[in-house]
């Protein structure tokens, strides 16, 4: 266990000890508590950067089972480090922001810093872990604290709802990740993501390649509320803002981000891989920020934003992907969208995080999030207005924040795709650059939204509940670092190249870079087709925002009945009806069905056996003669039997059953078996007895005396159970594979145990067991019978013992 | 020719045996379905007995003596059962 394991463990640890400092330190706001940690997390992950930008890595082991190849290794490299900041630095901020947020009085902090915590290390170990299983292990973990953490406030109808469809959805795709890499595992042998890596030449071409491959794409595109499971996300917007800021903008949803671009190098070589993920990533680009146009809840527009950016850095992974099919490190273009998600992933977190905050700011001094409600803020919140609008222009694409940088680079790689002659894109190639320019027109029409409809207009004060004024300062603190990070990197966007980018790009394709590639980001490119592609994004952007309210009737064209979410709802609807009628339909409550059932089961399954196995033999060798009083005994039985079924009075077929009993120890006569005879005789006896007492016993209303109805089914199951139990010991007897033990006992029932009597020294002297356990069986039955007669609770009566 | 006398007696008692079972399906009340099966009960400590000459043996005799205790108290018990409702009585003081 080495410190950077213990960095891992120490929110689960912190988390331990929440409930506690919240228990008994009741003046103190827990958030206080909490606060340190992530910053010392940062701080220390942020040492380590000098070792992953000389494109070294850290690897720690500590072994968990080692016997399954189990081991909790972390791996520490570009990828995981920038994930690692990301987790630590704007957990942290978000932490200092919920102290102001959230109620000392009101709230359960302990429950909210608890998840939160857990959640926290819950991402770490998915970003650090090299051992596919625990990092299976944190993935779920992390469902789980978000489904903890959406259904904060579980007294709302609303968050319950939010909660579990997040978590049918996320834990669906978490399945089939796991699924996908139990698949790795039977290919390569090794749960060691560096080691798949090394091995990626041989997996590709195997025949479970493409079912890991899709199993793991599942699992990332739940996660990361790609189209068409997007459908979560707005509906985890009921979690409080802090959350939404922290899982569903910057941490949580990326995850299935870092799992496609940490998996890269192994499925890169397929096409599958590239136009899966590009294909989906640039549908749910579009997909998305159409949808966020038409929302009315600021926290909507959000969620809707979120996933469309998210489709935006995977389609770019997808596209970045096609760089491992050229060989030249000089030319390679396509680099650039590797690049592009890198960097539009740190500068999606910061705006995002901003704008959640600022959404909750307004949220919090106003009491409502309806942009219809919203206006005229400008005046009474400035410093609020002024985050919101750095955060909504990045994210809008405008000079000089750092959007405008990364959806630059971002058009730069669609452009590319043009160029492309591999995997058909040279045909299909062209929708990339189109359906991404429109998809930025809509992003630049709903950022212009969160800031003009909220913060200008006119101000309506008899629609909100209290007067709005400015935020706290302490609200303030981490909206404010999260803006001016975007201003800064928006500048100085080459800070993080060396630092950040190039590691984590090196790390996504780490066969094609030996320290020659360096990235550069700079404003101005010339006149590239880029370029007009910004220009024309804006000027049309500006154009339908102004022209918003004329074709807003767009959206209720597609009706309610078809989107995604009723589509969701149904099918859980319809799945639970189904279960429903299904479990009705064979669950009769009747014994009789149920005794239908196991008969036809018997049936079908010995029937089709010995078909399959043409298992049925008949061999009359080894029979012997039939002598004529036991086929008259034997016709008598049957004419007992038979007419037991038929017999009109149920006393008569008692005293029918007491003949057969007997008629069948008079073939244990005949077969020479005089101890069973006698048990028979006597059994048979006292078992009619307890018949006619059970008979006496019957309620006088339903002594109505009528025949046994047939039913043909029932006729037709029994005749089928008795011809298969007939073929079965026909076949068994003339299947004789070897001798019977019988000998020995006979030879050794007197020299080893002193009896004459074979019968009864195999049950007391070679078998007793058994014996002793019959004897037990009857123990328990007498006692059964003896406490069902004596106790008699009636219904509402406590059980005494002693009464 | 002892044997076969045995066998044909043991043929005649088994084939006895159709009319008594025609008696336990058919008869018109209970008692004459208790007295036939009582009968049976006698029928087949006849049949015991022959097998056992058959046979060449002495295994069978309790079976014999079982069988006869029994139809008895079987007799007893159903006797009992269609005159009193019931074949053990709880109240001592009726």
């Amino acid at each position: 266990m080495s410190l950077l394991h213990l960095a891992i463990f120490s929110p689960f640890l912190l988390a331990i000890a929440i409930p506690i400092l919240y228990k008994h330190i009741r003046s103190v706001h827990t958030g206080w508590f909490v606060l340190g940690l992530p910053i010392i997390l940062f701080t220390y992950f942020f040492r380590l950067m000098p070792v992953t930008q000389k494109g070294e890595t850290i690897t720690k082991s500590f072994a968990w089972i080692p016997s399954l190849d189990i081991s909790f290794d972390v791996y520490v490299d570009g990828l995981g480090l920038l994930f690692a900041l990301l987790i630590t630095g704007i957990g942290s901020l978000v932490i200092l922001y919920s102290i102001f947020y959230l109620s000392k009085d009101k709230e359960q902090l302990g429950s909210f810093y608890t998840y939160l915590l857990l959640f926290m290390g819950a991402m770490l170990g998915v970003v650090l872990s090299d051992n596919l299983i625990v990092l299976y292990t944190f993935w779920e973990f992390t469902s789980l604290s978000s489904f903890l953490l959406i259904g904060y406030w579980h007294h709302r109808e609303r968050s319950r709802y939010g909660a579990q469809k997040s978590l049918l959805i996320t834990v669906l795709g978490g399945l089939g990740m796991l699924g996908g890499f139990v698949l790795l595992f039977i290919m390569g042998g090794t749960f060691s993501i560096r080691e798949l890596i090394g091995q990626a030449d041989t997996l590709y071409g195997q025949a479970l390649f493409l079912p890991a491959l899709l199993l793991i794409l599942l699992g990332a595109f739940t996660k990361s509320a790609q189209f068409p499971f997007h459908i979560w996300l707005p509906d985890a917007m009921e979690a409080p803002t802090p959350v939404s800021a922290y899982l569903h903008s910057a941490t949580m949803v990326k995850a299935g981000i870092y799992l496609v671009a940490r998996m890269s190098p192994v499925f890169a070589e397929s096409g599958v891989w590239l136009w899966l993920i590009a294909s989906f990533g640039i549908v749910t680009l579009f997909w998305g920020s159409f949808s966020a146009v038409k929302q009315t809840d600021l926290k909507g527009i959000l969620a809707f934003s979120t996933v469309s950016q998210l489709g935006l850095i995977m389609s770019l992974l997808g596209v970045g992907a096609a760089a491992l099919h050229y060989d030249s490190i000089g030319e390679n273009v396509y680099m650039v969208a590797t690049v592009a998600a890198v960097f539009h992933l740190i500068n999606h977190a910061t705006f995002k995080g901003s704008l959640f905050m600022v959404v909750g700011i307004i949220d919090h001094e106003t009491g409502s999030r309806d942009i219809r409600k919203l206006g005229g803020l400008m005046a009474f919140m400035p410093i609020t207005f002024t985050i919101a609008a750095i955060g909504a222009f990045s994210m809008a694409g405008l000079p000089p924040f750092n959007g405008f940088l990364s959806k630059e680079i971002f058009f730069t790689g669609m452009v590319n795709v043009l160029n492309m002659d591999i995997f058909n894109l040279d045909t299909w190639g062209v929708l990339f650059p189109v359906l991404a320019w429109i998809g930025s027109i809509f992003t630049f029409v709903y950022s212009m939204i969160v800031v003009f409809n909220v913060f200008g207009g006119k101000h309506q004060p008899e629609k909100l509940e209290r007067t709005p004024h400015e935020a706290p300062l302490g609200m303030l603190i981490s909206p404010v670092i999260l803006a001016s990070l975007v201003i800064i990197f928006g500048i100085f966007p080459n800070l993080l190249s060396g630092t950040l980018i190039e590691p984590a790009v090196a790390s996504i394709v780490p066969s094609l870079l030996n320290g020659e590639f360096h990235v550069h980001i700079g404003f101005w490119h010339g006149f590239t087709p880029e370029l007009f592609m910004t220009i024309g994004v804006i000027t049309l952007g500006i154009l339908l925002y102004v022209t918003l309210l004329r074709w807003k009737k767009v959206y209720s064209l597609l009706p309610e009945s078809m989107s995604l979410n009723h589509l969701y709802d149904k099918s859980v609807d319809l799945a639970e009806q189904a279960s429903r009628w299904i479990t009705r339909l064979f669950m009769t409550g009747f014994i009789r069905s149920y005794l239908v059932y196991i008969f036809l089961f018997f049936i079908i399954s010995l029937g089709f056996t010995l078909y399959w196995l043409d298992a049925f033999k008949l061999n009359l060798g080894n029979t012997a003669p039939i002598r004529m009083y036991e086929l008259i005994l034997a016709i008598i039985i049957a004419i007992g039997s038979v007419f037991i079924l038929f017999v009109k009075s149920r006393l008569t077929s008692i005293i029918l059953l007491g003949a057969v009993g007997y008629t069948v120890s008079l073939f244990y006569v005949f077969f020479r078996a005089p101890d069973l005879a006698l048990t028979q005789l006597i059994i048979e006896t006292i078992s009619v007895a307890l018949f006619l007492l059970c008979f006496y016993h019957l309620p006088k209303m339903n002594l109505k005396e009528e025949r046994l109805r047939f039913k043909f089914n029932n006729a037709l199951v029994s005749i089928g159970v008795g011809t298969i139990v007939a073929l079965i010991a026909l076949s068994a007897h003339s299947n004789k594979l070897f001798d019977s033990i019988a000998s020995y006992y006979i030879e050794n029932a007197y020299e080893e145990a002193g009896g004459k009597n074979v019968v009864n020294v195999i049950l007391v002297d070679f078998r007793g067991l058994d014996t002793m356990f019959e004897i037990t069986v009857l123990g328990i039955a007498a006692i059964g019978i003896y406490s069902l007669i004596k106790l008699r609770m009636t219904r509402g009566e406590e059980a005494d013992e002693n009464k | 020719m002892f044997e076969m006398i045995v066998r044909i007696s043991l043929l005649c008692i088994s084939l006895s045996m159709f009319g008594l079972i025609y008696r336990v399906i058919k008869g018109p009340s209970t008692a004459d379905r208790v007295i036939a099966l009582d009968a049976m009960g006698i029928n087949l400590v006849a049949i015991v007995a022959l097998i056992s000459i058959l046979l060449d043996t002495s295994a069978f005799l309790e079976v014999i003596l079982l069988v006869g205790i029994l139809a008895f108290i079987g007799t007893v018990a159903f006797s009992k059962f269609i005159e009193k409702g019931e074949i053990i009585e709880h109240d001592r003081n009726r």
